[in-house]
């Protein structure tokens, strides 16, 4: 119970000092920082099934439309009448994440039921038609604004919230490994037919762990359609996904901090990029990010941080340095 | 009735031009359990390595039969050499690791070559010439048979076949079964593997690079991302024929086209992306192994 204390009062420590960060700091650079953080919540809801299970999904983008959409109708049609004050504001968003978590998290477990009984391959296939076909069905409802995007969102995510939606998320994904459920999922990802045989049952850990972190990325979603205020089908394609999964690789797989850092890297890096595409007129952004993926493969396929974390390699204390 | 008959007809022919897609998916499967993410995309640079050669030679102005067997030679070749390339660097520095490695360099080649073709060919649609005339060869009532599908009919089958007497009649075919069988005994007993390997994907591209050409018979359209959708159906029909097994892809490609002729036909076309998924999802849950794979329990 008193560990627990100290856990929240950090997490709270740190969330406010992202919110008093994000005051100091020009609004651009704010701006980036919250989106920054926004992708780091998907790369390490990712990293859960990428990472640690050893499976290989690329519609993370998808749950996050789910996430997104459900989030923003639940406030603007359900909640009106919540919203006015600003503790009305926060409480209404935070309902509408639960409710976006509950529903990409059922969509997560509708995907991921019967793809997950088979080989680790089929996921990608599976997650990556389901990503389009998410989009397309998105597309079609008028209700939400369809091709012209789902307008009018309130503008109610803050600094604080994001960043403590993230360390909840790295600290409840660091129990989860330390836990035998977490344990379960490293047996899997290390050899499948091994932990099997030990009596793990490899279908309920891997849906466990993919409802999980379709639900935390549907909560992405919601953060990021009420910081915007605007969400729009296109924001959640293909590219989306890709985008995370090379978050995830490039951390290195299983690694929570890597995830982050990689986050925090790849939502910089194409503003600093942008004097180079003035001068060339195409955007080679995603030439770099395909190239970055096959040469990580080839040459450091472990990723930046391989599977250790920030504080494996900085010990800050000997029990710090036992964890692995 | 005649619209159902059209349809078939239609059907059909697309059907056939998965099959020849899935056809290279399933031999590389089958032979490095891979899925090559990136087999989509080639033939996008297939369909335009055709579309370059058809502008060289003039095709446009005289589209002629040879024409048509010229553009597509080209494109098989190109392809094929791509898919050499792309074998050499990107897979074969993985011969041995996690699997799982291996799948996110295909995805990432498959990223680079849609990006890259972005960037060099422009991102806007092109029209692919007509390389040969416009004829209606037969008229029954309402369903008219053009030479069109004829050719793409046509070129298909023969292709099938070629592919299976090269793999269940030439020395070649039973390097690339024994491959595929077990890397390790196959290169025991002297078999070159990682040659049958790279010859693998060449005829692989080749087949994907004509059914690019074909394609753009029917729908005369080339764009950098036309590759994506075509792969992933493509993909679908491999796995519901049994993924590794070469008629399950063609009867799978078949079905396929079938299926989404249907679902244009008599439901809506804005479906018709949804429907691949559908099946696959179906599949996975009734009958993983596809119609005619073999269900492999996973050995140690």
């Amino acid at each position: 119970m008193r560990s627990n204390l100290k856990w929240v009062l950090i997490l709270l420590g740190i969330s406010l000092a992202a919110q008093g960060l994000t005051t100091v700091l020009p609004p651009y650079i704010a701006q980036l920082f919250i989106l920054a953080a926004i992708n780091a919540v998907l790369a390490v809801s990712l990293n859960l099934v990428n990472g640690l299970s050893g499976q290989f999904s690329l519609g993370q983008a998808g749950f996050m439309a789910v996430g997104a959409y459900t989030a923003a109708s639940v406030n603007v049609f359900l909640l009106s009448s919540l919203r006015g004050t600003p503790a009305g504001d926060q409480a209404a968003l935070v309902i509408s994440l639960i409710v976006a978590a509950l529903a990409s998290g059922f969509v997560g477990y509708l995907v991921g039921l019967p793809t997950l009984r088979l080989r680790g391959d089929y996921l990608a296939i599976v997650t990556l038609g389901f990503g389009e076909i998410i989009r397309v069905v998105i597309l079609n409802i008028q209700a939400v604004g369809g091709a012209r995007g789902f307008t009018n969102i309130p503008n109610s995510t803050s600094a604080f919230l994001v960043v403590f939606i993230l360390a909840l998320c790295v600290l409840l994904t660091h129990r989860f490994v330390m836990a035998s459920q977490g344990r379960a999922l490293l047996a899997i990802r290390e050899n499948e037919i091994a932990a099997e045989a030990m009596g793990v049952n490899t279908t309920s850990y891997k849906v466990v762990a993919f409802v999980v972190s379709s639900a935390v990325a549907g909560v992405a979603g919601g953060l990021f359609a009420h910081y915007l205020s605007y969400i729009n089908p296109s924001s959640f394609d293909f590219m989306k996904s890709v985008e995370i999964v090379i978050m995830v690789v490039l951390g290195g797989m299983g690694s929570v901090s890597g995830a982050i850092l990689a986050a925090f890297i790849l939502t910089f890096l194409p503003e600093a990029l942008r004097p180079l595409q003035d001068l060339t007129h195409v955007d080679l952004r995603m030439v770099i990010y395909s190239l970055l993926l096959i040469l990580m493969m080839l040459m450091r396929p472990q990723g930046i941080f391989g599977r250790r974390e920030l504080w494996q390699i900085f010990p800050v204390s000997k029990t710090a340095k036992s964890i692995k | 009735m005649e619209s159902f008959l059209q349809l078939l007809l239609n059907g059909t022919a697309l059907g056939s031009i998965y099959a020849l897609i899935a056809l290279g998916y399933t031999m590389v499967y089958g032979i490095l359990r891979l899925i090559n993410f990136a087999h989509g995309d080639i033939v996008m640079v297939g369909a335009y390595a055709g579309l370059f050669t058809a502008l060289t030679i003039g095709a446009p102005e005289h589209p002629t039969l040879g024409n048509f067997c010229i553009v597509l030679v080209a494109a098989m070749a190109a392809s094929a050499i791509l898919g050499l390339a792309i074998e050499r660097f990107a897979y074969r520095p993985l011969r041995n690791v996690p699997r799982l490695n291996l799948l996110i360099t295909a995805v990432g080649v498959s990223l680079l070559l849609e990006n890259l073709g972005q960037v060099c060919f422009g991102a806007t649609p092109r029209v692919f010439p007509e390389i040969m005339p416009s004829v209606t060869l037969l008229q029954f009532g309402q369903i008219a048979v053009t030479n069109q599908q004829v050719t793409v009919f046509i070129t298909s089958l023969f292709l099938m076949i070629v592919l299976e007497w090269i793999v269940l009649k030439t020395k070649l075919g039973r390097a690339m079964r024994a491959v595929s069988f077990s890397h390790e005994i196959a290169s025991l007993v002297g078999i070159p593997t990682e040659k049958i390997v790279a010859f693998t994907f060449a005829v692989g591209s080749a087949l994907a690079a004509a059914a690019g050409i074909l394609i753009c018979i029917s729908y005369p359209r080339v764009d950098p991302l036309m590759g994506v959708m075509m792969g992933l159906k493509a993909f679908v029909a491999a796995v519901l024929g049994g993924i590794g097994s070469i008629r399950g892809a063609v009867v799978g490609g078949l079905l396929m086209g079938i299926a989404e002729a249907m679902v244009v036909g008599y439901g809506s076309s804005t479906y018709r992306d949804a429907l691949a998924f559908a099946i696959l999802i179906l599949i996975l849950l009734f009958k993983p192994a596809g119609l005619f794979g073999k269900y492999q329990p996973e050995k140690v």
